[in-house]
């Protein structure tokens, strides 16, 4: 050995970050005021950085702070975050300071982001599932900085996440054992935590913020504009799909057509029987429409990836139900929650915007790059699943057939109206992910979730069981034979859909036996966000935004 | 704007039928309103819609109606507020079968 090795590069690098930021703090204490010169302090040129952008809770303080900073000096950074949520987030690229980008989720943002990406402003290296994101943050994504928001820290700087944890423990642990330097917004400091979320030793600097952050109630749905088709496709659902497969752990992705079936729990599914055979445990987040259902006693379980505005104290007072600390507050855990929805649950279901001849679904249109966040990763079978249940072994029969190695199949289910708003058909020949694509040169075209992976699909029309295709041509027919008075729908071969009708392929609400008539909004459990208030006991406190009354 | 007529081949009523209405216009929504009429092997339908230019899905929608339901002798009227195909085709069969309801006995 002639050259003496160096082994801790990452710790010196760190050393000299905190030596450098040591005289705009006191000990782990930052001043507000302060905020920006620490953070010019802290970054380095070519720096991965995390602004901790969850789905719903926001590191908006040190957003805002992270602008203000000069960009002669901040820059060239690389971000790496699941949610591209805040305006701050995208004037980082305008401000030149951000020049390559790694995330999961951009819907707000969506627009701005395209244009700078048109323009060369900005390189996106992917666009991840959230799983796969944190995958890459303890392989090649790990981050140098990472800013986080948790409601509170103690003197010592431990850090209370409280139901919002969401992301935090998986930045903060990729940030803090791998050299990097990890500085928390809190909206309170105290003497003693209700409990400890992340540990003080993992977390470098602690600034208290002038606002609370802020938390994005992006799960609720206000009952009073579900609409009749979104019962029907509801009834479809639980009739044509949970009931069939006595599907009993599952996933909702965000939508009205979801929260009809969630609505539909305590009436239609009731009646039909079905209660304690459908639905039970979940991996979802605190939908204010689960409410009737839980006080049905239709749940058992509910593990979160974040929490939801204004639904803090009804799930503290529902412990047999949500996952709830010796603090009596939810922990959530965006991680867990979508491992626990990729290989522990039989069923997700969502909507999209667009399902092609194949059964390929994108929410991605020609001017936004908006990403899925975790629908993709909960959306897609799990290959690496080991254990069966009835749902599962029933779905890989009928996909696989009899096959010499037994194996399961997770179902996943798209459901939409066969025309979105403004007469645009939810079912086209060609996605327009191979525009977005093209136009933001792209190597593959945001594809939410996978043809292979879809199961099933259901509208107005019915619902096609997918797996039961034998081939592409059937496949494209069944396809065709929900999606109504669509040009695709109207491109179908009338016999070629009547013989998959035969055979139980596509399913008419006729032949589900369901009643049109029932298709109405009084089989809602709840009609309006005051009535699930109601259902709540008054534990339900609904954002302003949602309440007129 | 637009109205318009069509009348397609169906299969005589089974029974008398009542007349029956369903449904209220609003937005995204629309009235249908079933009656008698004395042709018993067709069915004549009048369109109000707020929608220019899908005469060609109101056609395909009503005949798909026209194949699965026996309306043969019913005049059939539609006012529409701008509703979905998936809203027309959920408010035609449920106006039927609110008018089929007392009929069996």
């Amino acid at each position: 050995m002639s050259t003496q090795q160096e082994w801790n590069t990452l710790g010196q690098s760190r050393t000299r970050r905190l030596e450098r930021a040591s005289k705009f703090a006191e000990g782990k204490n930052v001043h507000p005021d302060h905020i920006v010169q620490l953070l010019e302090a802290v970054l380095e040129p070519g720096d991965r950085l995390c602004v901790e952008g969850n789905n719903q809770k926001q590191a908006d303080f040190l957003a805002r702070a992270m602008v203000q900073t000069d960009p002669q000096q901040v820059r060239d950074l690389h971000l790496v975050q699941s949610v591209l949520a805040l305006p701050e987030h995208v004037d980082l690229i305008e401000r030149g300071q951000v020049s390559r980008i790694d995330f999961s989720f951009a819907g707000p943002q969506a627009g701005r982001l395209a244009r700078l990406v048109e323009s060369n402003r900005i390189t996106i290296g992917a666009i991840h599932t959230y799983l796969e994101l944190f995958g890459r943050y303890f392989i090649d994504l790990t981050p140098q900085v990472a800013l986080v928001a948790a409601q509170m820290a103690d003197r010592q700087g431990n850090l209370y996440t409280g139901a919002n944890t969401e992301d935090t423990p998986a930045i903060v642990e990729a940030t803090a054992f791998k050299g990097g330097i990890v500085i928390a917004q809190v909206n309170q400091i105290v003497d003693t935590l209700p409990r400890v979320d992340i540990p003080a030793d993992w977390v470098n600097f602690v600034v208290q913020a002038p606002t609370p952050h802020y938390v994005e109630p992006l799960f609720t749905r206000d009952p009073s504009l579900i609409t009749e088709t979104q019962v029907l496709t509801a009834m479809i659902a639980i009739k044509g799909l949970y009931a069939k497969y006595g599907i009993t752990r599952l996933n909702h992705g965000i939508g009205f057509d979801t929260a009809a079936i969630e609505l539909l729990l305590p009436t239609y599914a009731t009646d039909l029987g079905l209660k304690g055979k459908i639905c039970t445990h979940w991996a979802l987040n605190p939908h204010p429409t689960l409410i009737p259902a839980i006080e049905a006693g239709f749940v058992k379980s509910v593990h979160s990836f974040g929490s939801e505005v204004g639904m803090e104290k009804y799930v503290a007072a529902r412990p047999d139900i949500f996952f709830i600390g010796a603090d009596g507050s939810m922990r959530s855990n965006r991680a867990f929650s979508q491992a626990a929805g990729h290989y522990a649950c039989d069923l997700f279901i969502g909507s999209t915007l667009q399902i092609d001849l194949h059964g390929n679904s994108s929410t991605a249109t020609k001017d936004r790059i908006a990403g899925f966040g975790g629908a993709p990763n909960m959306g897609a079978d799990a290959r690496g699943r080991r254990h069966a249940s009835p749902a599962w072994i029933k779905a890989g029969q009928e996909a696989r057939g009899d096959t010499y190695m037994p194996r399961g199949q997770k179902l996943v289910a798209q459901v939409v109206e066969t025309f979105r708003e403004h007469m645009e058909p939810a079912f086209v020949e060609h996605l327009d992910a191979w525009d977005l694509a093209k136009a933001a040169k792209m190597i593959l075209p945001p594809v939410m979730i996978y043809s292979e992976d879809l199961t099933h699909i259901i509208t107005e029309e019915g619902i096609c069981h997918l797996l039961l295709c034998r081939s592409d041509e059937e496949r494209e027919q069944a396809i065709r034979g929900v999606a109504g008075y669509t040009p695709v729908g109207m491109g179908r071969d009338k016999r070629a859909v009547e013989n998959l009708r035969d055979r139980g392929i596509i399913e008419r609400p006729e032949d589900l036996g369901i009643d049109t008539r029932q298709a109405n909004r009084d089989l809602l459990a709840a009609r309006s966000i005051k009535d699930l208030v109601h259902a709540s006991g008054g534990l339900y406190d609904p954002p302003k935004k949602f309440r007129n009354w | 704007m637009e109205r318009f007529e069509i009348t397609l081949p169906s299969l005589h009523v089974s029974a008398l039928q009542q007349s029956a209405l369903c449904g209220v216009v609003s937005s995204g929504n629309l009235e249908v309103m079933i009656e008698a009429n004395s042709t018993p092997e067709s069915c004549h339908f009048e369109v109000n819609t707020s929608a220019d230019g899908f005469q060609d899905i109101w056609r395909a929608v009503l005949a798909d109606f026209s194949e699965r339901h026996k309306v043969g002798g019913l005049n059939i009227s539609i006012n529409d507020a701008g509703a979905t195909p998936a809203v027309v085709s959920l408010r035609l069969t449920q106006a039927y079968e609110e008018s089929q309801e007392g009929s069996d006995a």
